[in-house]
């Protein structure tokens, strides 16, 4: 037998194509890594993580290993599509149109609404890392009804966080397991970045640091904890609470660090009969309001025994007891209050509510708090304080912490993350090494500078809104109420119903459009957001309210426009569908102004620069809303004599500013006539082509004696204020004590100058804005009877599938085709359900049909299954009889977005109280097996979805990808 | 002799599937590839890959572990998948132990995959021969890459850094090292095929607190539970007797 081999496996199979390897960011999911895409004759051939970019240096996930199935993928919608005369909303029924029919039968639209009444449109977006640009046309358009998805997605994590710390996991900073010896994970937060915390865990495991994972179902990066503690899901805020009990009940806090960083020491006034009560005692009212903490608190002081100003040197204050000022008014320190406060949060009571045994509760609190002070680092860096203190060494206290949705996507969301910013401000971690790190740029005042308007009168015709369309409040004023205490946007955002919803409730658009509560409008935009799907709590229902239509014959949501790249289940209520670039097409940044991609070292911005040429008819949707706000004339897209100021979007990227002259735009880099510029400088033409020279990405490393300690960092808060990322170079103090909440919970008490809730609601904003963490059972789960639907249920997130994206992916879906309940093996004998069985699963809004999984790697209250799986019959040009339709489920079929108002008032949200956050994890379930002879297939069902004019057959058979040549 | 091999950590091994999709998409506009789909968008989807994870669940709850188990060739020292060649097609490389198929020899009988024990070949069923991973036999010889870059896709692309590559005939390579100080292990040495390619196990950090660690001078409760002395005026029994 011959022995040389007659195929040679160092061939190159397509020796004579032309071969070109471009960078730049990858988009197929949030995190943003480096990528170098490999062309062969045009072809994408293969995608690498670039080893040159800060982020992923030179790895890559599954997703970001398929983007060639993405580019090349049949559910590419191709060219504009307008609904056909006479066919159904819904039907799927589209023609083509050109993009100038497009342009012209949009702008027209729009330009009425915007010389009526803006707010008759409405702009809502899936991604929420082009709100720099979303967000600028909405906000010039003169729309309140603006947001994107963080609403339903993470907000409760942001808004907890930057309301106690001043910043926030993610894109504005994560543990810092580089440094780290404990790593606490709780619930699941894979996907908030993935790669970048794959590279981290990988690291700390290796370097002998301890995982722990918190979580009801270990899966994920849980599978590699030292220790998995399963909880029950929405009790994570009663472990926390109970954690902090025992850190303060065995004194394993860093009292050094509460005294000088945090208001920990500040009085408050304790005397309930004042109309100041639970407010911080002032020396003087502050001259002018301006969005930081004026240092005009008090401490009562251990060596002279009398109230001080704080932060004097030589003070110290008492942290514990209770005082009388001259005038007789008793005053406590705040942590004496979050001592009373968590007095009664024991490990024994949070082991009932939990799951979790007392002792384990105790021996992690002892582990976090032994860690923290016995394993502490001392970088030899000096900085300076923001009081003039000169340090020799930054200190850190090596205990790290991470959650994203697990913790947020439940109605009790705010207080569990206030508490977990609690904790580990407790422990001294924020800021300092091997714990929080932020990430310019944050930190920021506690609430940021920005305001949402404050009255209806913001919003006129022809007219910018006055004001951003989201912001920070800080205390009731900056509500966008009416004087009647209604809301003034769509989605009810900053009403009284939801004051601190930053991030808007995207989850309530569709639904108070349908009702007309508190208005109707004309036009609802949305982007790349899948509402009639996975993205929708109550999809069904959802859907209908897209086709319904009022008692003349219009819809009730009269003008559906979609701009996806792909043929969602939203494409097909759409009236007019965009057809997006994908990111290898594209222009984009990830901007400064908006959701950078800084490391803990320093800001860092990039760009996407397209590799291949988008199909003749596919638009990227920055340059589609540049055009529209050119034709329709919005101040900043036009000259003073309404002519067009950018030709495209790359042209705005480079001469956009925020006002004329200010150097700051949407990238950081190369600013300047000549590129010499970082951060602020003049327009740099060349800009793009330095972008592209290096990396696609700009990263600015901060000296090491700013990169730490950052809420009170001299250094750092004065460079920030040079470069204009910040107006004040105030200290940012950790609120452990929230006088932001209790201004709300004053007004709502009938106290205070501020505005007064309505009635109707002055008991829940009294209830809710406690100035300190507190756990309740989540709203919904309070209102369902435990004994009919015992079960929690939860989803978590694919790695090969994160971000609800490319179910289409002909690769990835061999990795996840359908999804399945998976139930504790003892629970599911229980209910006589075995492996394998088709269930029903119910709550108290609807029921499905699935495939049951046994499972030991799930707490046995808890059902869960895979986010993002289960597809419409048809969508994403599948065939009809695919595997995500006909096995495959979406949970948000049990999921309603509304709960029962009480007291004879309309629906609320089923959102955290504070902030809206969609409660997607608070539903309560039963199973019970499906009969015989019913049909093995996913219910519900729905009529499958048809291709579109202009798109791609589907290959059937064998699909034998081969780039650049041989097929 | 050479044998390079890989060895996977499933200390911090996440089952993300990256070396999935990185080694489909690198091979598959390959020498080696394509890497065909079957009915790549309607039911039961199917395809070539040269590696895949497994996941499956150890032990009952609450004491349970999770595992992420990725699979391809193990390229082994004694590759049962050669003799049963009647081609000549499966062979082993001896300058460095890879074990390729010679698709020009291959006559797609599926011997070789009966005989692998591990499951690791896969059939083109669209081009009817048999595949298997080649340790991107294309990529780690290529003096067209950088030196950094002459590894497995997957190698590279591993986001835990999971899998390392090397020669582990080489006492002093990377990967025999970690096989030798981490407790590395081949898969079923018991069918006496030799695998190269190993697994190092999972391994737990724990944390014991004394309780002398509770019990300190230095607790900060020392300081902050030393209230304010009463001031001399307030009541004390001195106002009351005088015994």
């Amino acid at each position: 037998m011959a022995t040389t081999p007659l195929h040679d496996p160092l061939s190159n199979p397509s020796p004579d194509a032309a071969v070109e390897v471009k960078t730049t960011t990858c988009y197929m999911c949030a995190c943003r890594c480096g990528i170098r895409v490999h062309l062969r004759d045009g072809e994408v051939r293969y995608i690498e993580g670039n080893p040159d970019h800060p982020l992923n240096q030179g790895v890559i996930c599954a997703k970001g290993s398929s983007g060639i199935m993405k580019q090349y993928s049949p559910a590419r919608l191709t060219q504009p599509l307008r609904r056909k005369a006479g066919a159904e909303r819904g039907s799927g029924e589209f023609e083509p149109i050109s993009w100038e029919e497009a342009f012209s039968l949009l702008s027209e639209r729009l330009a009425k609404l915007r010389a009526t009444d803006p707010k008759q449109f409405a702009l809502f977006t899936g991604r929420d890392q082009m709100q720099a640009l979303t967000g600028l046309f909405a906000r010039q358009f003169g729309t309140p009804n603006y947001a994107a998805h963080g609403g339903f997605c993470s907000v409760n994590m942001a808004a907890g966080m930057i309301y106690t710390i001043g910043g926030s996991f993610w894109e504005f900073g994560g543990p810092d397991l580089d440094r780290a010896r404990l790593f606490i994970m709780l619930g699941t937060a894979e996907d908030h970045h993935s790669n970048p915390l794959k590279i981290a865990i990988s690291k700390f495991k290796r370097d002998g640091g301890r995982f722990v994972s918190i979580n009801p179902v270990r899966t994920g990066y849980s599978a590699i904890a030292d220790e998995w503690v399963p909880i029950r899901p929405g009790t994570d805020g009663a472990l926390l609470l109970a954690v902090i009990h025992e850190i303060l009940a065995r004194g394993l806090y860093d009292r050094d660090f509460l005294v000088r960083y945090t208001n920990a020491g500040q009085l408050v006034n304790v005397e309930e009969t004042n109309d100041e009560f639970g407010m911080f005692v002032r020396v003087e009212v502050p001259e002018e309001e301006a969005c930081y903490d004026p240092q005009d608190k008090l401490w009562w002081d251990r060596n002279s025994n009398r109230p001080v100003v704080t932060h004097q040197e030589g003070c110290d204050p008492f942290l514990l007891g209770e005082f009388r000022l001259k005038d007789g008014t008793r005053v406590k320190p705040s942590f004496q209050l979050l001592q009373d406060r968590v007095a009664e949060y024991t490990p024994e009571w949070a082991a009932g509510v939990t799951g979790i045994p007392a002792e384990t509760i105790r021996r992690l609190a002892h582990e976090m708090g032994v860690t923290a002070r016995d394993q502490k680092i001392e970088l030899p860096i000096a900085w300076t304080d923001s009081w003039g203190v000169e340090h020799d060494t930054v200190t850190g206290n090596p205990v790290a912490f991470h959650a994203m949705r697990g913790l947020a996507a439940h109605s009790n969301g705010f207080h569990t993350i206030r508490a977990l910013g609690i904790l580990m401000t407790l422990l001294g971690t924020i800021d300092r090494p091997g714990g929080f790190r932020h990430k310019v740029p944050f930190p920021r005042p506690i609430p940021p500078c920005a305001r949402p308007p404050n009255n209806p009168g913001a919003v006129k015709p022809n007219t910018p809104l006055d004001g951003l369309a989201l912001g920070w409040p800080s205390d009731p004023d900056d509500l966008f109420v009416t004087d009647e205490g209604a809301p003034v946007r769509l989605d009810k955002a900053f009403s009284w119903e939801y004051p601190l919803s930053v991030h808007g409730l995207m989850h309530n658009a569709i639904t108070n459009a349908w009702r007309g509560d508190p208005y109707p409008i004309d036009t609802l935009l949305l982007f790349m957001a899948n509402m009639a799907w996975n993205s929708s709590m109550n999809t069904a229902e959802v859907r209908k309210m897209l086709c319904d239509k009022g008692e003349n014959g219009e819809y009730k949501i009269p003008f559906l426009v979609v701009c996806d790249a792909f043929h969602s289940e939203t494409t097909a209520f759409a009236d007019l569908i965009l057809p997006d670039t994908t990111y290898l097409e594209r222009h984009d940044v990830m901007s400064i102004l908006d959701r950078p991609i800084s490391e803990f070292d320093g800001p860092v911005d990039a760009v996407r620069i397209p590799v291949v040429a988008p199909p003749p008819g596919c638009k990227p949707f920055q340059d589609v809303l540049i055009e529209i706000g050119s034709r329709i004339g919005l101040p900043a897209f036009v000259n003073k004599d309404g002519s067009r100021k950018y030709r495209d979007y790359p042209d705005f990227i480079v001469n956009f500013e925020t006002e004329p002259g200010s150097g700051i735009g949407f990238l950081s880099g190369w600013r300047g006539k000549g590129g010499e510029k970082s951060m602020r400088g003049e327009p740099n033409p060349n800009q793009w082509e330095m972008y592209a020279r290096n990396n696609c990405v700009h990263h600015y490393e901060l000296p090491k004696s700013y990169q730490y300690m950052r809420n009170w960092n001299k250094g750092y808060l004065e460079w920030s204020k040079r470069k204009r990322i910040t107006r004040y170079a105030e200290p940012i103090l950790i609120h452990l004590y929230s006088e932001v909440l209790m201004r709300f919970r004053q007004a709502a008490q009938g106290k205070g100058l501020s505005r007064k809730p309505p009635a109707h609601l002055a008991k829940r904003v009294e209830t809710f804005f406690d100035p300190l963490p507190f756990y309740y059972e989540p709203l919904e789960v309070q209102a369902t009877d435990k004994q009919r639907y015992p079960l929690a249920a939860v989803t978590q997130r694919p790695m090969a599938m994160y971000h609800s994206w490319d179910s289409q992916n002909a690769w990835l879906r061999q990795i996840h085709a359908h999804n399945e309940l998976y139930v504790n093996a003892q629970t599911a004998r229980v209910n006589g359900i075995a492996d394998g069985d088709w269930i029903w699963v119910e709550s108290q809004w609807g029921k499905v049909r699935c495939i049951a999984r046994h499972s030991e790697a799930v707490e046995p209250g808890t059902v869960w299954t895979w986010n993002a799986i289960g597809k419409a019959a048809g969508a994403w040009g599948l065939a009809p009889d695919a595997n995500e339709s006909r096995k495959g489920f979406l949970l948000n079929h049990l999921i309603s977005e509304e709960l029962p108002g009480g007291a004879g008032q309309g629906p609320l949200s089923n959102s955290d109280p504070i902030t809206g956050q969609a409660a997607w994890y608070d539903v309560r379930v039963r199973i019970r097996k499906a009969e015989p002879g019913e049909e093995a297939v996913s219910s519900p069902q729905f009529e499958p979805m048809g291709a579109y004019p202009g798109m791609a057959e589907a290959p059937s058979g064998w699909l034998r990808f081969f780039a650049g040549g041989r097929k | 002799m050479t044998q390079l091999a890989l060895v996977i950590d499933l200390n911090v091994c996440v089952g993300c599937s990256a070396c999935v999709t990185s080694c489909k998409e690198w091979n598959t506009s390959s020498a080696a590839g394509p890497l065909c789909d079957g009915n790549p968008y309607g039911a039961e989807p199917t395809g070539t890959f040269f590696n895949r994870v497994q996941t499956f669940e150890v032990g009952t709850y609450p004491a349970t572990e999770t595992v992420h188990f990725p699979k391809s060739c193990m390229h082994c020292e004694d590759p049962p998948c050669v003799p049963v060649c009647p081609t000549g097609a499966s062979y082993k490389r001896k300058s460095d132990g890879i074990v390729l198929v010679d698709y020009d020899k291959c006559i797609g009988c599926k011997y070789c995959s009966w005989a692998c024990p591990y499951g690791a070949r896969e059939f083109d069923e669209a081009g009817k021969v048999m595949k298997k991973c080649t340790l991107c036999v294309d990529r780690i010889y290529d003096k067209g890459l950088p030196e950094k870059e002459r590894k497995p896709a997957c190698v590279r692309a591993c986001p835990a850094g999971a899998r390392l590559f090397g020669d582990v005939h080489d006492p002093d390579s990377e990967v025999s090292q970690a096989i030798r100080e981490q407790g590395g292990y081949a898969l079923m040495p018991e069918w006496g095929t030799q695998p190269a390619n190993h697994y190092l196990p999972r391994r737990k950090t724990q944390l014991h607190i004394h309780e002398d660690e509770l019990e300190r001078s230095d607790n900060p409760l020392l300081i902050d539970s030393e209230l304010p002395q009463p001031g001399t005026g307030e009541p004390s029994l001195d106002d009351v007797t005088s015994w």
